[in-house]
């Protein structure tokens, strides 16, 4: 799917924007986000060292492996291929309360953490296993309880109005999410070495 | 009541990332004699590889969303589109941030502010925007960068369950507000 996704961005923008007369801003876009990429990586070295840092202190210290344990019932059944008592769970429970805390730039290290360690129980390693799917849909549909910052600096006192509707909202998004994952799962067409 | 549940929230959330970083190490050294210092060079360490390793993944997603905005492909969706959204009672006013929203993070942000210069922060515009902003995230930059970390190349249905989200987000974010603020 993303194959086509991908494809169908860049053959539209050249397009369209052969149609426009704006094709030398699709050039320089090209050219400029490719810059901007290797820009916001090596951005996330520092904060990546910093909270793997952290979250080693964590592993070390069994604090993670207890998080793990507390949330086992719910964690076994979104995941139900993971081992309760991986490491995985841990990272993945850690990185969704950065998520619903706001803590944006917490988050990001702590996932790819779990990533990583859902990696280790993937027999193909170039192909996304279902726990990787449902914690990556889980993650992108933003459960949140904290409005972004960049939210409330615009809007002022007016953000209290959408505190509820914020969270009625991420609500829905992240119960559609798992329920896509475990449709999804099944069909077919998503069956592993199936896809183009 | 909800303002003082905003401004407690907002208040604690200035205190989790400090508490997270004393309060770690504290149980680390502390209560369990773990070497804190070694520990946390040690996790640190990664940190460098993992940014390097999506580095083409997400070269391969941004170039290509960096595109379909500077195409102007977004005014063609739009108008293509907005008889379908008259339907279903979605505003027009609202689609480009809701198509932007999983492409682009600061992307999103600038039609956001957009939406509060043009109609300001008390018009139903602006709060189903904002509603939309909070309640998805920019799935493909997510996508790239954490199945970029692992090399994942196929992602298999994770990208339709992350827009099937975004779109129930972004149409609960439509009509709640529709619901309460009109």
């Amino acid at each position: 799917m993303l194959n086509y996704i991908w494809f169908a961005l860049i053959f539209i923008s050249v397009v369209v924007g052969t149609i426009t007369g704006r094709i030398d801003q699709v050039t320089e876009a090209a050219i400029n986000m490719s810059k901007t990429s290797v820009e916001i990586a090596f951005g996330l070295i520092g904060i990546m060292a910093l909270w793997l840092g952290i979250m080693k202190i964590a592993e070390d210290s069994g604090l993670i492996q207890i998080i793990a344990k507390v949330l086992r019932p719910i964690m076994i059944k979104l995941f139900p291929k993971v081992p309760s008592d991986h490491p995985a769970i841990g990272s993945i429970v850690l990185n969704m309360a950065a998520n619903i805390l706001g803590l944006g730039n917490a988050a990001t290290p702590i996932g790819l953490k779990a990533m990583k360690e859902l990696q280790e129980l993937n027999k193909q390693k170039d192909t996304a296993t279902d726990a990787m799917c449902t914690f990556l849909a889980i993650n992108t549909s933003s459960v949140q309880i904290i409005l972004p910052a960049s939210v409330v600096a615009l809007m002022g006192a007016t953000a209290n109005q959408i505190f509820i509707t914020t969270i009625f909202a991420t609500g829905m998004s992240t119960i559609a999410a798992i329920i896509a994952v475990k449709l999804l799962s099944k069909m077919k067409s998503f069956k592993i070495d199936s896809e183009i | 009541m909800i303002d003082n549940v905003i401004v407690f929230t907002n208040q604690i959330s200035r205190y989790i990332i400090p508490f997270l970083l004393v309060g770690i190490p504290f149980y680390g050294l502390i209560i369990k004699k773990v070497k804190v210092y070694e520990s946390f060079v040690d996790g640190a360490k990664e940190g460098f590889d993992i940014s390097l390793k999506i580095i083409p993944y997400l070269v391969a997603i941004l170039v290509a969303i960096g595109m379909f905005r500077a195409s102007g492909a977004m005014e063609q969706l739009i108008y293509f589109l907005t008889p379908i959204l008259n339907i279903i009672g979605f505003p027009p006013e609202n689609l480009p941030l809701a198509i932007m929203r999983p492409l682009s993070g600061s992307g999103s942000l600038g039609l956001f502010t957009d939406l509060v210069n043009q109609y300001g922060v008390d018009s139903i515009y602006t709060k189903i925007g904002a509603t939309m902003f909070g309640s998805t995230e920019t799935t493909f930059y997510v996508l790239a960068v954490y199945f970029g970390s692992v090399g994942i190349r196929k992602s298999r249905y994770a990208l339709a369950a992350g827009l099937i989200a975004d779109i129930v987000g972004i149409l609960s974010a439509v009509y709640i507000c529709k619901i309460l603020f009109l």
